[in-house]
């Protein structure tokens, strides 16, 4: 499984800005290896953010995206103690899920 | 918390075979294949379902500049109008401009920043696909100093 994902969420008045910072390499597929050979695209596809379970964001990102890529949004209507979840699905399958707890 | 962390594992992992099969199409998100495949801006748009690209002032895309790195070059993209469906980031220069789309939601603010690679100096586009069907969009010339696409 992939290296964890780094969530913070605070919270300033009714709303939580999420920070989030993924492992991943995010391979265009354009790249040559050293032998000249294609590295095969790999990349993150779809990204959602829950909050206390519910779904708030659904993303999709093609390989344009930065390696390890970063994510930023606010979540309305959040407290502290709120837990944020957030999963990624990459274009092989791969995925991940981690979550973490306002403050 | 061993428990714990299997049981979110597997809810997880039921929960995507389950929306794989289409049993929830309302979670169930196909992959916009199409608009990330799109060589130009147009195109992306045009796939996404999207009317022709208008101008707006309540569009903002925040970009540097000057992007020392072209492999991360931070993005944001917002919107102070209502309605917003959709909010996406375009390099028009890479080879396959549409970079990032947020699905938005009413839990959410329409504005999202991300991280993203440009291959050469371009504009890049903040678009805001309202309900209607309307592209808004800003745009904003980012000068790349090592392009980010590894070749």
């Amino acid at each position: 499984m992939a290296d964890p994902m780094r969530i913070r969420a605070q919270v300033a008045g009714d709303k939580a800005t999420v920070r989030v910072l993924m492992a991943h390499d995010m391979e265009t597929g354009t790249r040559k290896d050293g032998a000249g050979k294609i590295i095969p695209a790999w990349f993150i596809q779809e990204v959602t953010v829950t909050h206390n379970g519910k779904t708030v964001l659904t993303a999709e990102w093609g390989p344009g995206v930065s390696k390890n890529p970063f994510l930023q949004l606010v979540v309305k209507g959040a407290k502290i103690g709120d837990k944020i979840g957030v999963t990624w699905k990459d274009n092989k399958g791969g995925t991940r899920s981690d979550e973490a707890t306002t403050s | 918390m061993q428990s714990r962390r299997q049981a979110l594992k597997k809810t997880a992992i039921v929960t995507g075979l389950l929306a794989s099969t289409g049993l929830f199409p309302g979670l169930a998100f196909a992959f916009s294949k199409d608009g990330f495949e799109a060589k130009t801006i147009q195109d992306a748009i045009k796939a996404l379902g999207a009317g022709a690209l208008v101008a707006s002032k309540d569009v903002v895309l925040t970009a540097p500049d000057i992007a020392e790195n072209g492999a991360v070059v931070p993005f944001a993209a917002s919107t102070t109008l209502p309605g917003v469906k959709r909010l996406l980031i375009l390099v028009e220069k890479n080879p396959a401009p549409l970079v990032a789309l947020f699905n938005v939601s009413d839990s959410v603010e329409p504005a999202f920043t991300t991280r993203g690679k440009m291959g050469q100096s371009s504009d890049v586009y903040a678009v805001a696909i309202m309900a209607d069907g309307r592209a808004l969009f800003a745009k904003k010339e980012v000068k790349v100093t090592l392009g980010g696409c590894g070749g």
